[in-house]
C-alpha cells in the first residue's frame, strides 16, 4: 500500500514537472522574447544603415561636384571650369599624374589659389590616379571605388576618412578661388563642416553603399 | 615681407608683398627685362622661368614661394654671352623669332624639356611646349628644338649620353 502511494506521488510530481517545463505558455513566452530581441537588433541595424546611406548621399554632394570630378577623369586629360571642358593647352596626366616635362601641373598651379591670374592651387596639385577615374560612374560606383583597396591606393577605411577630411587638396573644393575673369568658382552645395561630419558619420555607421 | 632666393646664381633678397607675382619682381625690382608679360593668366607662357630647374609661369607665381629656391631667367640660361646655351644657339641657327616677344618663354620651356627629355619626338614637343606664339613660328621652333637636342647631345661626355638614354626611357 505504501509502495503504491509513493509511486502515485512520483507519477504526480513527474507529470507536474513535465507540464510546467513543456507547457505551451512557457514555450510561447521564450519565443516571444527571442523574436523581440531579433526585431530590435534588426531595427538598430536598419536604422544604422539608413543613417549611413543618408550620410553617403550628403558627402557625395561634394565628391560628385565638378570641383572634385574635374581632376578625377576616367581618361588622361584633366577637365576645368564650370562646364568641365577639357583642360586648355592639351594638358595630360603624365606618368605620375603631375603632367609632362615642361608642362607639369606645377608649371602653373602652386600650393594656393592665385587671385591675380585666377589659377587655382593647393598642395600637391595633381590628377587622381586612373584607377580613381570617376567620370561616367554612378554615386554607388564611385563609393565602391573609394572603398576598393585595389583602386584607392591600398587605403583602409581609416586612411580614406583621413584623406577625405584632412587632405588640403580635397578640402580646396570649399575655397576654390576665382577664375581668370575674377569670378568666384562654384563651391559644393554643402559646407566643409557638414561634409566632414557626413564622411565621418558614413564611416562610423558601416560605410554602406546604395544597392 | 623679405624673401631671399638665388636669381641666375646670385643671392637676392627683396622686400615685397608675398603675393606679388615673381614676374614683376624680376622685371621691375631686379631689372631683368628678358622675361615678358603676355597674358597674366599663366596661359601664353611668355613669362616662363625656371624654379629649381622646372618651367614655371612667373606671372602666376607668388614671390613668397621663391624663398630659398634657385630661379633662372633667360639672362641666366647660358653661363656667358660668349657661351650660349644649346637652345639659344639652335634658335639663332634656325632663325626662329619673328617679332621675338614670346621667344624667351619658349626657350626657357624648351630648356626645361631637354633637361627631362634630351631627345624629344615631335609629339613630345607638341605636348610639352604649350606656349603661344602669335607670329606662329611653331614650325621653326620645332626644328630648333631638335637642333638644340643634337647640340646638347654633342656637348655631353660619353657617360652622360648613356644616362641620357636612360632618361629618355624613363620619360616615355
Amino acid at each position: 500500500m505504501k509502495k503504491t502511494y509513493l509511486f502515485t506521488q512520483f507519477i504526480f510530481l513527474f507529470i507536474l514537472v513535465m507540464t510546467v517545463a513543456f507547457s505551451p505558455a512557457s514555450t510561447e513566452s521564450t519565443e516571444t522574447v527571442v523574436t523581440e530581441h531579433s526585431v530590435s537588433t534588426q531595427n538598430i541595424d536598419s536604422q544604422e544603415k539608413q543613417a549611413s546611406l543618408a550620410a553617403f548621399d550628403e558627402m557625395m554632394k561634394v565628391v560628385m561636384h565638378k570641383r572634385c570630378m574635374n581632376c578625377h577623369p576616367s581618361d588622361d586629360f584633366p577637365r576645368q571650369g564650370e562646364d568641365s571642358h577639357l583642360h586648355y593647352f592639351g594638358i595630360e596626366r603624365g606618368k605620375d599624374g603631375h603632367g609632362l616635362p615642361a608642362a607639369k601641373c606645377g608649371t602653373c598651379h602652386q600650393t594656393e589659389n592665385n587671385d591675380y591670374s585666377g589659377v587655382p592651387g593647393a598642395p600637391h596639385w595633381h590628377l587622381a590616379p586612373r584607377s580613381m577615374g570617376w567620370q561616367g560612374l554612378s554615386k554607388a560606383e564611385v563609393g565602391a571605388a573609394i572603398l576598393d583597396k585595389s583602386k584607392n591606393g591600398g587605403r583602409s577605411l581609416e586612411d580614406i576618412i583621413k584623406h577625405m577630411t584632412e587632405d588640403p587638396l580635397v578640402l580646396w573644393v570649399f575655397d576654390p578661388g576665382v577664375n581668370h575673369e575674377g569670378t568666384p568658382r562654384e563651391a559644393p552645395p554643402i559646407s566643409k563642416e557638414d561634409y566632414i561630419k557626413a564622411v565621418k558619420k558614413w564611416a562610423e555607421t558601416g560605410a554602406h553603399l546604395p544597392e | 615681407m623679405k624673401i631671399s632666393f638665388k636669381l641666375n646664381g646670385k643671392a637676392q633678397t627683396v622686400d615685397v608683398d608675398g603675393k606679388t607675382p615673381l614676374l614683376w619682381v624680376i622685371r621691375d625690382m631686379l631689372h631683368l627685362k628678358g622675361t615678358k608679360f603676355g597674358c597674366g593668366k599663366a596661359a601664353c607662357g611668355a613669362c616662363t622661368i625656371h624654379v629649381n630647374g622646372d618651367a614655371v609661369r612667373s606671372c602666376s607665381y607668388a614671390t613668397k614661394f621663391a624663398e630659398g629656391k634657385e630661379i633662372t631667367t633667360i639672362e641666366g640660361l647660358s653661363p656667358s654671352e660668349d657661351q650660349l646655351h644649346p637652345v639659344q644657339q639652335a634658335w639663332i641657327e634656325e632663325i626662329v623669332p619673328q617679332c621675338g616677344y614670346c621667344q624667351p618663354g619658349f626657350m626657357m620651356a624648351t630648356a626645361a624639356l631637354l633637361n627631362k627629355n634630351p631627345n624629344p619626338t615631335d609629339e613630345d614637343i607638341d605636348k610639352s611646349i604649350i606656349n603661344i606664339c602669335r607670329c606662329a613660328t611653331y614650325y621653326r621652333m620645332r626644328k630648333a628644338i631638335h637642333r638644340a637636342a643634337k647640340l646638347t647631345q654633342a656637348s655631353l661626355p660619353a657617360t652622360a649620353t648613356d644616362q641620357t638614354a636612360e632618361q629618355i626611357e624613363n620619360t616615355h
